[in-house]
């Protein structure tokens, strides 16, 4: 017995006396940190490796998107006051989440292989996608104050508080993606589901249209029960309405943000295990 | 010798629905009529096993016999459902062609790539750089995207990313034809230097030959089970026998 107890120190792995997967991963995480600099590394040069303009298109990209958008919609929406900043500073925030959590469902295919093969934490797919998110984020607010200057939409110190939004919003679709990456693990077709569902949220979230066009009956609905709304209104006030959210608000969102990676880590930390048994 | 690789009452089973639902649609339509049914492969069964430091083991076995299992039970890939499994240092599994490599960046950043995915930090990787280009031979091309090498570069790439560490314990897995006939044996120079440095190695293979030029001792797998356990010549002479009935 005294033996064993011995040579257990002496191991690296013993399947016997392992942590709860949820910290087991965190752990493992912060000794792979590189790996995650690595792959979000690969996925901006693999991108734009191959374009004349290169990097550049994170924002043109985003901007002609918008501006089509923007051309579309304002004619429909001329109550709204500088209806352009309305819709980018919620379009650049939905952008971001559908980007991001689309691309760990991919991510987590390719890593299939890999993840047959070889130990790796496999939550780094996930997290490297939220930070690929994270720089065109950055990136695409460069034509968004732009364009605030050119429509002559005052840029307050408010926008200073920007980084905030933008953590919980990474923070709910890190969650988000964890869970998705899981499913698709075991369903190929998650993707193309989610497409869909991802496309109909958005249209269910006011982003192209104001809030006050929805009638009563819908607001419970739409509003107070989408986890995004909230989300998205942080990045309206602070950018459109050049205000700080509200404590309300801000608590909500934290709230959200927190509660769905919490479920994320743990759902998709103790169903890894699984993963290398699908092959 | 102190043992590196303890196994002891290892039950891997894989549960697989018993009709496959590539989507899931199909998934929640069987399960709403509670119609799905699991089938169960056990993969490994009651598998005991030591390996000790220094030692090169040999896997033979057939096809489906629970070989690459094994393998991946002992790179920490695969959890086994019973059991126990206990490494002591580094394992590191030669992976596939281009596994890990992505076609668009140059083989310098695809060495960082593949250096993380192997767990090795930037610094580790930086401090390697030039070994690992000057042995896998690539000259000029190494700023070139991976598109465009051929096969046997890559495969050198590979090979050399992956052995420029000194692994604890490395896993062959049917994988020593890399490259032309000299690059062959700068891998062989390569694996006997690792041997005398007390590294483990694990090799895999399902012909019986490339075993008995290299390993020590050898493990006869069949349908998960350890058929027989001993010295090079006398369990590849059972397994020979047991192919020819």
């Amino acid at each position: 017995m005294k033996d064993n107890l011995f040579l257990q120190s002496e191991f690296t792995y013993d399947s016997k006396y392992r942590k709860h997967p949820a910290v087991e991963e965190l752990l493992d995480l912060v000794m792979y940190r590189d790996l995650i600099q690595q792959l979000i590394r690969r996925d901006i040069i693999a991108r734009y490796k191959r374009s004349t303009l290169g990097i550049l298109w994170t924002m043109l990209q985003p901007l002609g998107m918008m501006a089509v958008m923007a051309i579309v919609f304002s004619a429909l929406f001329h109550q709204v006051e500088g209806y352009v900043v309305y819709l980018l500073s919620g379009l650049v925030a939905w952008t971001f989440f559908a980007q991001t959590t689309t691309a760990a469902i991919t991510h987590i295919v390719w890593g299939g292989t890999l993840l047959k093969r070889i130990y790796i934490p496999m939550t780094s797919f996930s997290i490297s996608s939220i930070g690929t998110g994270l720089i065109n984020l950055v990136l695409s607010l460069i034509p968004l104050l732009l364009i605030m200057l050119a429509a002559g939409r005052p840029i307050t110190w408010a926008f200073l508080f920007i980084p905030i939004p933008i953590l919980l919003l990474a923070t709910f679709a890190l969650g988000v993606s964890l869970i998705l990456s899981t499913l698709a693990v075991y369903f190929p077709d998650i993707k193309e589901m989610y497409q869909i569902i991802v496309q109909a949220w958005m249209y269910l979230t006011p982003i192209v249209y104001p809030e006050s066009i929805l009638p009563d009956s819908y607001r419970f609905w739409l509003l107070y029960l989408n986890p995004m709304y909230y989300l998205i209104k942080m990045f309206r006030v602070t950018i459109y309405d050049g205000k700080l959210p509200s404590v309300e608000t801000m608590l909500v969102g934290t709230l959200i943000s927190l509660v769905t990676l919490a479920i994320g880590w743990i759902y998709f930390s103790k169903k890894a295990d699984e993963f290398a048994y699908l092959a | 010798m102190k043992p590196v690789i303890i196994l002891e009452n290892v039950v891997v089973r894989y549960r697989k629905p018993d009709e496959r639902f590539g989507t899931f649609k199909e998934y929640v339509i069987q399960f709403v009529r509670r119609n799905v049914r699991y089938r169960e492969f056990t993969a490994l069964n009651q598998i005991n096993l030591q390996v000790h430091e220094g030692e090169i083991l040999g896997v033979v076995g057939r096809n489906g016999a629970g070989k690459s299992t094994l393998l991946k039970v002992i790179s920490r890939v695969l959890i086994p459902v019973e059991g126990r499994v206990r490494i002591r240092g580094r394992v590191s599994p030669l992976l596939e062609l281009g596994a890990g490599f992505h076609p668009e960046l140059t083989g310098r950043e695809n060495i960082f790539l593949n250096g993380a995915l192997l767990g090795h930090s930037r610094r580790e990787i930086r401090e390697r750089l030039d070994e690992i280009v000057e042995f896998a031979e690539l000259g000029a091309f190494i700023d070139s995207p991976l598109r465009t090498y051929s096969t046997g570069m890559i495969a050198r790439l590979g090979f050399s990313i992956a052995t420029t560490w000194k692994p604890d314990i490395l896993i062959l897995d049917e994988i020593l034809a890399v490259g032309d006939e000299n690059f062959r044996q700068k891998c062989g120079v390569r694996m006997n230097k690792f041997k005398d440095e007390g590294t483990t190695i694990l090799l895999v293979s399902h012909t019986a030959s490339n075993i008995e030029s290299m390993c020590t001792r050898a493990v006869w797998l069949d349908h998960g089970e350890i058929k027989a356990d001993g010295s090079t010549s006398e369990v590849i002479a059972l397994y020979r026998n047991s192919s020819q009935n």
